[in-house]
């Protein structure tokens, strides 16, 4: 469809263009441009029909939202644009726009006599291309074209790029994205467009209809039967073919999905876009984030074989190991190990670095992901019987991640949706919902607090889950998803550290013993697992998941703080930044929270013992954050903390248990020493 | 019969006044041979229109007590009309009374209102009594065209 608009419109466009009387330009250019004018103000709506003929446009005019929409329903080819005041009475013009982004994919103005910086945020943010405050004047409709030629020029470079993409791939692209880029985003809207086609080629390849089909009208039933259809494949999974099967309705075409899968990619990236102009910070901790992450698996891996050295681990989990080297050989495939290694355990060496790099971790960040990628594979028919689903979330994520570095947010956004398993975990949660408010109130804070501030914040949470297994760390979790900014991703991946540090817990989920837990890539999935339900559910349930999670974080904090005392892996580094986000904070949870930290990490110390991987050294920031949050753990919850914390441990391996007791404490001691420092690095952040 | 020069004199005092800004050339500007009254009917059309506006405020602030929020809303959309008529006046004080509704002051809303609507049926005659004499002038003097 959107092909043959553009072409249409150029066709309009060019035969003006020989009626140029050399008079002004931008009046004879766009002539004959098809507007549709919406507004309830009788006077208003006469005035601007009179500008927009005068501007030689064809226009069509109603007073209400819904007319609107029947017209172009009825006539999606119909209009190059729409203009539609923001305060209407049957429906509001954000409603509309919404509409209009998701089935038409149209350029659409909004106009207001409210010049409220609010107002007009929420314009852009539902994907407004321009905000006219009233008394519009002629002359900004008279550069109206530009939004519908920015948009068409925008397709026909996606067009020009894909090349290879065949027509079905153009028929849909073309229309995406390109208004909202306005000035501003393009270049990035346009990369991860780039990206996105290269990612999407190969399934829209299979695809050959090519052909016109008419046209479906998106109802809020079969939209949201589309939806439903989407998460339950997995945003990043859903394939227009699969979907149409889940939907399974009659006369939905694999086009009429493809389409509507777009603009709804392109309506998920656009929410979490506006958010990203906020925060340039936010990129650069997402970026340290997934550093860390990238150097926890590297971390996975080297645990997992030192396992193996002491023949500590049951039989069973050397096959896991074992496994585990494969996930890497194949991660390799896609990445080298090592180098994605050595960058992350670089950034970790220079907290304050990967800040201002931000953006070139990405580039790296991406790389570990890969590296999962290829693992989650391995894993499947280990740990996974139970957990199949999450090797392809990871799979997923990967991709995304890959993708678009700097939208990460949509990613998680995606995944979260994705996915929609329930886990064993949930009954945990349940206790401790009742905090969620309080964390939701803390989730505000952390967006306006640089995005490093908020990832961390996430990953504070997720210790806190971990020691006590209590349900705000959850909450911190479900802020981040309502959020849905840029910030997102990052909590995200702090997530995912934790989980695979938690590799060890995941054992105790599982009852399958050390093997699962030991295993460096186990652990990968185990957190992506994690991750991916988190996401999928919305605030509540979010919690609950990540209540059955915490046993896992628990475990995998230990292993990071084993690490920490010993070789200060990256795990530690992750535990920094719980202890920073807490600080940020400054709540009394936060502190509560620490003490749980403090628990894991005391368990983690444990584990350390057993893993001893030494890997990477020159991390003794790291292992003074860890400190650091002991300390705050000795404050509050320490009873608290382990006793829940221990019986999962004890349960699952009592060699850990063993650990845990001495370096409990062991932990208070070194923790007050590493604290300030530690809370200093966040802080500049 | 007034002179085009008292007419042009006479929507001169409107702008000298505060009474029109802008906006109300931008009207003008639209007029042309095809609707070589333009202006008019839309002075009209707003009358017509924000007279049910007008009255719609007029009740609601006889509540008790007033709900600040349907007033400012009906007030957005009065100031939205006569803003794109170039009414500055009245534009002037939907956007003082607008102030009061966020402010929760209802002493202010009623006194902005009466300022409100005497501005408004000000600008009635003075435009009425403008546009009857270009009309008189003819359609040359009406349509005063860009360029």
């Amino acid at each position: 469809m959107n092909l043959s608009n553009g072409k249409g419109s150029m066709s309009t466009v060019s035969s003006p263009a020989v009626s140029k009387s050399g008079d002004i330009v931008s009046d004879q250019f766009p002539a004959g441009l098809r507007v549709l004018l919406v507004d309830d103000d009788p006077t208003c709506l006469m005035i601007l029909e009179k500008m927009l003929r005068t501007c030689l446009y064809e226009v069509t005019k109603c007073n209400r939202a819904e007319i609107a929409l029947t017209y172009l329903r009825e006539n999606k080819n119909g209009y190059d644009i729409v203009i539609s005041d923001v305060h209407m009475p049957d429906m509001d013009g954000f409603k509309l726009l919404e509409h209009i982004g998701l089935e038409m994919d149209l350029p659409v103005i909004m106009m207001s006599a409210d010049d409220g910086k609010n107002v007009v945020m929420k314009g852009v943010t539902h994907g407004a291309c321009d905000y006219l405050i009233k008394p519009v004047r002629i002359e900004a409709l008279k550069n109206i074209w530009q939004h519908v030629i920015r948009k068409r020029k925008n397709e026909w470079k996606d067009l020009e790029q894909s090349g290879s993409a065949e027509e079905g791939d153009q028929k849909q692209r073309p229309t995406d994205e390109v208004d909202y880029s306005s000035s501003a985003n393009e270049g990035n809207w346009r990369n991860a467009k780039k990206r996105r086609d290269e990612d999407e080629e190969a399934e829209e390849r299979d695809d050959s209809s090519t052909l016109k089909k008419p046209r479906v009208v998106w109802s809020v039933e079969l939209h949201q039967q589309f939806v439903a259809a989407v998460n339950q494949l997995g945003i990043d999974k859903a394939v227009p073919k699969k979907i149409l099967e889940l939907m399974n309705v009659p006369g939905l075409t694999r086009e009429n999905v493809a389409s509507h899968l777009q603009k709804y990619r392109l309506y998920l990236r656009r929410l979490s876009g506006v958010s990203q102009h906020q925060g340039n910070l936010n990129n650069s901790f997402i970026s340290s984030q997934e550093a860390t992450f990238g150097a926890i698996s590297s971390l996975s891996g080297t645990d997992l074989q030192t396992f193996a050295a002491a023949g500590q681990l049951p039989p069973q989990s050397l096959a896991t190991l074992q496994a585990a080297g494969l996930g890497r050989s194949t991660a390799k495939t896609g990445m080298p190990m090592p180098l994605v290694d050595q960058r992350n355990l670089f950034s970790f060496e220079n907290p304050r670095l990967r800040f201002g790099e931000g953006q070139q971790q990405y580039g790296s960040s991406s790389k570990p992901m890969n590296l999962l990628h290829g693992i989650p594979t391995n894993m499947e028919p280990k740990q996974l019987a139970s957990l199949h689903q999450s090797t392809q979330p990871l799979g997923s994520l990967n991709m995304r991640v890959n993708a678009s570095p700097s939208q990460s947010n949509p990613l998680l956004m995606q995944i979260s949706q994705s996915q929609p398993r329930g886990h064993m975990l949930n009954e945990l949660n349940v206790p401790h919902v009742p905090r969620l408010p309080t964390s939701m109130g803390q989730s505000p804070v952390s967006n306006g607090s640089p995005g490093s501030a908020l990832g961390r914040n996430g990953i504070s949470d997720n210790s806190r889950g971990a020691a006590y297994s209590s349900v705000p760390q959850t909450s911190s979790m479900l802020n981040f998803p309502l959020s849905q900014t840029t910030e997102m991703p990052a909590s995200s991946f702090p997530l995912r550290n934790t989980p695979d540090m938690s590799s060890i817990t995941s054992k105790g989920v599982y009852q399958d013993g050390g093997s699962s837990g030991m295993k460096g890539s186990s652990g990968f999935v185990l957190s992506y697992d994690i991750f991916n339900e988190l996401h999928q559910h919305k605030s509540r349930e979010w919690e609950v998941q990540n209540m059955g999670q915490n046993p896992s974080y628990d475990a995998s904090q230990n292993a990071n703080p084993l690490q920490g005392n010993i070789d200060v892996s990256p795990s530690v580094l992750v535990h920094q930044g719980f202890s920073s986000n807490q600080h940020q904070m400054g709540q009394n949870r936060d502190a509560a929270s620490v003490g749980k930290a403090m628990f894991s990490l005391g368990e983690g110390m444990q584990s350390a013992n057993f893993q001893n991987i030494g890997q990477h050294q020159g991390f003794q920031n790291t292992l003074l954050t860890d400190n650091s949050v002991r300390v705050k753990a000795e404050r509050i919850p320490d009873a608290n903390s382990q006793t829940n914390l221990f019986p999962e441990n004890y349960g699952q391996e009592d060699l850990m248990s063993a650990l845990l007791k001495q370096q409990e404490g062991m932990g208070p001691a070194e923790n007050e020493f590493d604290f300030d420092g530690y809370s200093i690095d966040n802080i500049p952040v | 019969m007034a002179s085009r020069r008292q007419i042009a004199a006479m929507k001169q005092s409107l702008f000298d006044q505060d009474y029109l800004d802008e906006q109300f050339i931008q009207l003008e500007e639209l007029q042309d041979d095809a609707n070589p009254n333009f202006v008019e009917e839309i002075v009209t059309l707003y009358y017509r229109d924000s007279s049910r506006l007008v009255s719609n405020i007029e009740q609601a602030l006889e509540r008790n007590p007033l709900e600040f929020n349907r007033l400012d809303s009906l007030m957005h959309q009065f100031k939205g009309s006569s803003s794109s008529i170039g009414a500055k006046k009245v534009k002037a004080e939907c956007t003082l009374f607008r102030e009061y509704c966020r402010a929760g002051n209802a002493e202010g809303c009623k006194r902005s209102f009466q300022q409100l609507k005497r501005e408004y049926a000000t600008l009635r005659k003075k435009l009425e009594a403008y546009f009857q004499q270009a009309r008189q002038a003819g359609p040359f003097e009406a349509a005063r065209r860009s360029k």
